[in-house]
Parts: C-alpha cells; structure tokens; sequence
C-alpha cells in the first residue's frame, strides 16, 4: 500500500528519454530532407494518404472490374454462378444470347451493389472463365446515395472514364 | 515623456514577443508531438495553397473559436462567469512585467532599462501574481453551477496551494544566494564565474532547486501530468460549460504561463539574458578580448534570453507529451512527503553553507 504512492522516478527520467530521443531522430531526417538528403529514410510511420498510398498486398480484394475478349466485349458467360456463391446477393445478371454460336450467353446486364458487397472474393474463385476479378486496387468508391454505388457492366469493364488499374503499386510489394 | 514611450514601447514589445511565442507554441505542440510519435502532424490547413508546414493551424483554431456560438448555462452566474477567463489571462501576462529580458541598452542618449518595472520585490511579484491567476479557474469552475466544473476548480486551488509552498520555498535558497528579491539583479548576479571560468548561473549553485522549481512550475501551469484540474478524460475541468473565445483564453492561459515559467527558469537558473563571456563592451575570456557594439551585445542578449526561453518551452513540451497524468493521490503525495521536504532540505543546506 504505501509502494503504491511512489512515483517512479527512474521510468520518468527513461520515458523523456525514449520520446526526447524519438524526436531528435525523426527532427534530423526531416531536416535532412529539407536539403534533399537522406531521401531513403523516413522521418515517420505514418503515410500522407491522398499524396502517397500504402502499398498493396497483390491478394489484397479491391474493387472488381469485368476481363474482356480481344474484341472488347465481356468474358463473362452468364453462368450465373457468382450470383448464386454470392453470399450477400449483391450480382444481378441479365442473361442474354451470345451472335457468336461457340459461346453460349452473353450477360445483358452485369451490376454489382458495392453498398451491399462483402468482399468476400467468392465471385472471383467460382469464375470458370476468369471473367470477374478483384484486383484493380481501387479502394475509394464513396458515393452520396446508393444507387450511385450501384456499379454498372459499362464502369466494370473499365470501358469509359475508368482507371486503369494500378498495377505498378501493386508489383511493388509482390 | 519620453519615459513614458519607452516604457510603453517596452511593453508593446515583450507582449508582441509572448503572443507570437503563444502562436508558435500552438504550432509546436502539435508539430513536436507528432515528431516525437512518429508522425507528421496537422498539415492540411493552408492559405492559397500554401501549408507551410502546418503554420496556419493555429489561424484556423482562432477563426473556429470566434466563430463558435458564446455558451452561458442558465443558471451560471453572468458576470463572474464572463470575468474568469479574463482574470486568468490578465494574470498570466502581467508576470512578465518583471521579467528582465536584457541588460541596459543606450539609444540616442536614452538609457533604457530591458525590462518592464524593475521591481525590488519582483520575485514575490510573480508568485503573487500565478497566485492570484488561480481565482480566474476556481471562479470558473464555481460559476459555471456545474459540479464538475466546481470539482475542477477546488482541484486547480488545493494543487496551487500544494506546490506553491515548494516553489517559494525553493526560489528561498537562491534569494539567500544571492541577497536580492528583484529578478534584474539576480540575472546581474549571475554574470559572475567560478574560478574564473564557469558561469555563476543559477543551476550551478542550486542544483535541487532548479529540479524542484522545473516540476513545481509545471504543476502551477496545470498541465500534463499535473493536468488534475482539467482531467479532460475524467471531470473535463473547470471550463466544462466555457465554449469559443472564452474557452480559448483558458487554452492561452496554459501556453502563456508554459511561456512565464520558462521565462523564470530562465531568470533564476540559467542566467537570463547573460551570454557567457559576454559583458557590455565585448568578449572577455582571459586574455582574450573582442570589441563589440553596445547595441549589438544588447541585441545577443535579447537574443539569448529568448533562445534560452524556447529551449525551456521545448523541454515543457517534451515533459507533457511523454509522461501520463498523476492520480489525485500520487499528486498529493508527490507535493507534500517528497517535494516539501526536499525543498527544506535544500533550503536548510544552502542556508548552512552560506552561514559557514
């Protein structure tokens, strides 16, 4: 009981240590950069976000995007088999003929509901043609009502005003 | 007349001095804590695109809080509730009226004294003066007809009173040392070598006390970890109810007396404005002598004093980012069995050694 009322000197004087030293380390890389020297190093943990991006883990599940055929058009067959592993539901596939008479279906309507999406990469491990995948390393895809997060065959495929995705990033850490 | 430009231009100028030290420090408590935890700190606000290393963050904390809306409980009471963050403000500053922040400086046939009023009791002046920067957080806290507020405010009063004793009692040791109350002397004092050589300065002579000084005074600033009165995660203190500029005043409050003591740290134990070696008419060590300008030496000092000031703020930055708050017992009995004693003790030996 009476231990319990001292204060501990020592682990004070060892704690201002700690930071003091933490701050005399991080001060001489900031400074350093300042004069364009020790750019490899770094003075923090942290990452400026929207200026620099962690990079990706190559598994990391991001945003889906459709592969296409040389001719553009969508692999996708609409075999239905993402809709139905989908575990939250959130494919919707209109299925249609295909003109080509060796491919069977062709999808009319792809949609996938990122409000409702898990990212559970399911859809991508039953895919018997690799038609979808998850691997565009988009990861901002905040929208102001649900219906814009509602995304379409056309943003999918990455036709019109899409990214690309960022594969460079992504090899970085691979 | 002249007398009174220049002492009005004396206090222009340390006011400029302590509010612009105020804004830097806002910057550096978040810039300096950031570097100490591996981070970057706030650097987003900017003025035309300019960040600047997150300089306009405190810009953008003034505009927040004039903008806020000016809260008043119902059941506060209206005048006392108004005057207690000006009364803790106005206090805070006008410890700096004795504080010398050079040696005479002659201009144009004037022989002007840096510092404000050298009062022959400036000493007691400033303990008066944090003393009575109490009232501003227990009327606070009393005012606001909260019971959290009034809890932070008993406790801002009891821990004043508590290291109070151990910082007058410490400063004892160099007012026997020296034989003088008035700071300016006591910065003169300093001036003198040991052997020679080593600079006479207050931490040489009263090592304990300048310890016993450094953690008294960072409990009369009532921070972190002597931050019992505020306890933001506990009671949130005596400004719970306080919103916008009026809570921002208690905010500078805490800067600006971070600013005195390390300004008192100075004065008492490293020196004031003396520079080593450096007298009125130049460098003198040994043999060696280098002429320099009177205005310039005046200039070094100023200099100095204000470097030797932001060391201190940089150390007491340091001391609120790393160590985590005291518990009400441990405050207690950290003031009264261990403080207290060491104060006398030192005050005791000084006093043998002087007499001897």
């Amino acid at each position: 009981m009476r231990r319990n009322h001292q204060i501990p000197l020592g682990a004070i004087v060892k704690g201002l240590a700690l930071t003091a030293g933490h701050f005399f380390r991080n001060m001489r890389i900031h400074v350093a950069h300042l004069f364009g020297r020790r750019l490899q190093e770094k003075g923090m943990v942290t990452f400026q976000y929207p200026e620099e991006r962690r990079p990706f883990s190559p598994r990391l599940r991001t945003r889906h995007r459709l592969t296409m055929r040389a001719d553009g058009s969508p692999r996708c067959v609409a075999c239905m088999m993402c809709e139905t592993i989908c575990p939250a539901n959130c494919i919707y596939i209109t299925a249609g003929e295909h003109p080509d008479p060796h491919i069977e279906k062709q999808p009319l309507k792809f949609d996938i509901d990122l409000g409702v999406c898990v990212f559970c990469g399911f859809c991508v491990e039953v895919c018997p043609e690799d038609a979808i995948r998850m691997d565009t390393g988009i990861l901002e895809f905040a929208a102001y009502s649900r219906q814009e997060m509602i995304l379409t065959m056309d943003k999918l495929l990455m036709k019109e005003g899409a990214q690309e995705p960022d594969r460079a990033l992504m090899k970085e850490n691979a | 007349m002249t007398e009174i430009v220049i002492t009005m231009g004396k206090i222009a100028f340390v006011l400029f001095c302590v509010f612009n030290l105020l804004y830097v420090l806002l910057w550096l408590e978040r810039k300096q804590s950031a570097v100490m935890q591996d981070r970057i700190g706030a650097n987003r606000a900017d003025i035309f695109g300019l960040r600047a290393w997150g300089l306009f963050h405190p810009i953008a904390d003034a505009i927040k809080m004039i903008c806020k809306e000016d809260f008043m409980p119902a059941a506060a009471d209206k005048f006392v509730y108004t005057a207690a963050p000006f009364l803790a403000v106005f206090f805070s500053l006008v410890g700096f009226a004795v504080i010398p922040f050079g040696d005479t400086l002659t201009l144009g046939g004037h022989t002007i004294h840096l510092q404000i009023a050298d009062l022959n009791v400036g000493l007691l002046y400033v303990f008066a003066m944090l003393s009575l920067g109490v009232y501003g957080f227990i009327l606070a806290g009393w005012a606001s007809n909260n019971n959290f507020a009034f809890l932070g405010g008993m406790r801002a009063g009891s821990q004043m009173i508590s290291y109070e004793i151990t910082m007058g009692a410490t400063v004892m040791g160099l007012v026997i040392l020296f034989q003088t109350l008035s700071l300016n002397q006591m910065v003169q004092a300093q001036g003198e070598y040991f052997f020679g050589f080593i600079p006479k300065w207050g931490v040489l002579l009263q090592p304990l006390g300048f310890l016993l000084f450094l953690i008294a005074g960072i409990a009369e600033t009532k921070r972190i970890p002597f931050d019992l009165p505020e306890g933001e995660s506990e009671i949130i203190g005596y400004f719970v109810e306080y919103s916008g500029m009026k809570f921002g005043m208690f905010m500078m409050t805490d800067f600006i007396e971070t600013i005195l003591l390390s300004a008192m740290l100075t004065t008492l134990f490293f020196g004031g404005w003396q520079i080593p070696y450096l007298h009125a008419d130049g460098f003198h060590l040994g043999g060696l002598r280098l002429a320099i300008n009177p205005v310039l030496v005046s200039f070094l000092q100023v200099a100095a004093f204000g470097l030797k000031v932001f060391c201190f703020c940089w150390l007491l930055l340091l001391i609120r980012w790393t160590l985590p708050r005291f518990r009400y017992d441990q405050l207690m009995a950290l003031g009264w069995k261990f403080m207290l004693p060491l104060s006398l003790l030192n005050l005791a030996i000084t006093g043998l050694v002087v007499l001897l």
